[in-house]
């Protein structure tokens, strides 16, 4: 078989477990594809010697007919994940020649299941970003370009070395983390599938923390079946996480039936953003039509409370960002400044942490040390934490009104170039999570799924959010729109 | 609220970050950038809402107070910066 990095999960281990094919030979195919790609910047610690012992005794369990859910399959691994001796930098200085003496649990769950690690994946920095514009190993680049524009487009972020990865077909599939967006809006830029599960079904145990209640993993993919078969080795219970779900983890590749008939999908009002792009106002209103073609009905919905969602998030996460980060100080592991001499402890803290976070992890930190301090916890903090109640209880009612999905735009425009928004204030770039926050605010699951193409042959997006814990119907849906969809799209190969 | 270079100063001191003094009047505009931006929370209502403590409704799990862990005094010190004699090193802390 030729160019087997460009398989699927599902089409490569049919093809594993025919014989038509060695994880060896997969592995081999992605490590070439990786080599090839260092223009992208998307692996940043490549982990041959690793993904060549795992495919070969991946090979020898698929022979004795022992192979597990991914066996053989080779992946990256988002660089927020621990992993066990490897260098694991959450894309920040502060954490550099960092090697876990543990392995977090969800990049566990999947060694476990098979899954080959062909290396650690690029980031925004302590995954605070929607560009990996912060990421202290350099931008990650997206295989996708402007028609015959040679100008560098993100990957999105802050999994858009996953994202990257997986459009430029350099692995199978990946692992990202979503906190406000971080899975759903680098996928809908770059034309594949990623899936933030229900808050608690993936345990966080050894992924960095960045906003603790707003965090969960998720798979990053080529389609949604792909989602569906890795998602699964992803969750369940995990005693080291105290917030992680103790409830059974259905099969949710056998839920892909691609009936939707009689399903209730609600198109909130509120996500018509004014000045919205008319091909995403279009791209929204043909998804809606397919879902409908397929026997869904189509209901309008309100959430009166989304345009507080992201104000509430930017409370809410740098107030946990910045208690999460006061572990970086210098002394446990990662960098530590140099000192001058008379240099005490504080000084060692205020210049380890100066010189180790980026400007934009130590904006966020700063901004939560402000909500938190005393005087501003009531009206920022607690404010921030019942609007969340409330945007919860706007998803809830919409639940409880008998819709089981909802329809959104994925990001409200397509990606856009590197260094592009630079020049913008801060809150402009958290303008790209406006559909996506509300989202991880309310706990949900949501998935995003490439719908179409923009003017300039860029990706674009679709959203559907699902009710909680109930993954295997929404990948059902956004099967059924993956369908009628029908994209196809991959980036023209310049790299 | 808005936030003055003092004000900043004294968030940075408290995160424990180090910034210069002529980084501050950036800083703090940036800062009232993002806050004037939270301002829009006080056009809600939230007279009898409770503060959100967990998103999904579960109780927290609980086990046995025992001891599960321990005994790796090098792994736990394999990734310090300065550790000697077993011990995480620091700077003086006390004159």
């Amino acid at each position: 078989m030729s160019d087997l990095n460009k398989l699927g999960l599902a089409e490569a281990r049919d093809a594993l477990r025919k014989g038509e094919t060695t994880s060896v030979e997969l592995t081999e195919a992605c490590l070439k594809a990786i080599d090839a790609a260092d223009a992208l910047n998307a692996f940043v610690h490549k982990t041959p010697e690793i993904a060549l012992e795992r495919a070969k005794a991946a090979d020898e369990r698929i022979k004795a007919g022992d192979a597990p859910a991914m066996c053989g399959l080779p992946i990256g691994i988002k660089d927020l994940f621990c992993t066990k001796g490897v260098p694991s930098q959450a894309a920040s200085r502060i954490l550099e020649g960092f090697k876990p003496e543990y392995e977090s649990t969800v990049s566990q769950q999947l060694a476990d299941a098979g899954a080959v690690m062909l290396g650690k994946l690029n980031m925004d920095e302590f995954a605070m970003g929607s560009s990996n514009e912060t990421s202290v190993y350099g931008n990650a680049v997206s295989p996708w370009r402007r028609g015959n524009d040679d100008a560098q487009l993100t990957p999105g972020g802050s999994s858009g070395g996953s994202a990257a990865a997986v459009a430029a077909d350099l692995c199978l599939a990946a692992t990202g983390t979503d906190t406000g967006g971080s899975i759903r809006q680098p996928a809908a830029f770059t034309g594949i599938t990623g899936i933030k599960p229900t808050y608690g079904r993936c345990s966080r145990w050894g992924i960095v923390a960045f906003a603790s209640s707003l965090d969960q993993a998720g798979p990053m993919t080529k389609n949604v079946r792909d989602a569906a078969i890795m998602l699964e080795a992803m969750c369940g219970h995990d005693p080291k996480d105290s917030t992680s779900a103790d409830i059974p983890v259905p099969n949710f590749e056998a839920m892909l039936t691609g009936d939707i008939k009689g399903k209730k999908i609600g198109i909130p009002k509120e996500y018509r953003m004014d000045g919205m792009p008319a091909e995403i106002e279009k791209l929204w209103a043909d998804g809606a039509e397919m879902l409908r073609d397929a026997g869904a009905e189509i209901v309008d919905i309100s959430l009166p409370h989304t345009k507080y969602a992201l104000p509430a998030y930017y409370v809410i996460a740098p107030a946990e960002a910045s208690s999460n980060l006061a572990r970086y100080d210098g002394v446990r592991y990662g960098r530590r400044a140099q000192l001058a001499q008379g240099d005490g402890i504080t000084e060692m803290y205020e210049k380890t942490r100066a010189e180790g976070f980026g400007h934009e992890v130590q904006r966020r930190v700063m901004v939560g040390t402000y909500v938190l301090s005393a005087g501003f916890y009531d009206a920022y903090y607690n404010r921030a934490r019942k609007v969340r109640t409330l945007i919860k209880k706007d998803f809830e009612d919409v639940f409880a009104a008998g819709v089981d999905a909802i329809l959104t735009p994925a990001t409200p425009s397509a990606a856009f170039g590197l260094g592009e928004m630079t020049e913008a204030d801060p809150v402009q770039m958290y303008l790209n999570d406006v559909f996506t926050v509300t989202v991880n605010l309310a706990g949900l699951p949501g998935i995003s799924v490439p719908a179409g193409l923009d003017k300039q042959g860029l990706p674009l997006g679709l959203q559907l959010i699902g009710r909680p814990w109930e993954e295997g119907d929404l990948l059902n849906t956004a099967y059924a729109l993956e369908a009628a969809a029908g994209f196809v799209a991959k980036p023209g190969k310049w790299w | 609220m808005s936030i003055d270079q003092s004000t900043a100063a004294k968030v940075a001191k408290l995160a424990r970050i180090k910034v210069e003094d002529d980084a501050l009047p950036a800083l703090a505009s940036e800062f009232n950038t993002i806050l004037g931006f939270i301002e829009q929370l006080n056009e809600v209502d939230v007279e009898g809402v409770e503060p959100m403590v967990s998103v999904t409704p579960m109780r927290l799990k609980r086990r046995e107070d025992v001891v599960t862990d321990g005994n790796m005094q090098d792994k736990i010190l394999s990734n310090a910066p300065d550790a000697r004699e077993g011990f995480f090193a620091v700077p003086k802390v006390v004159e």
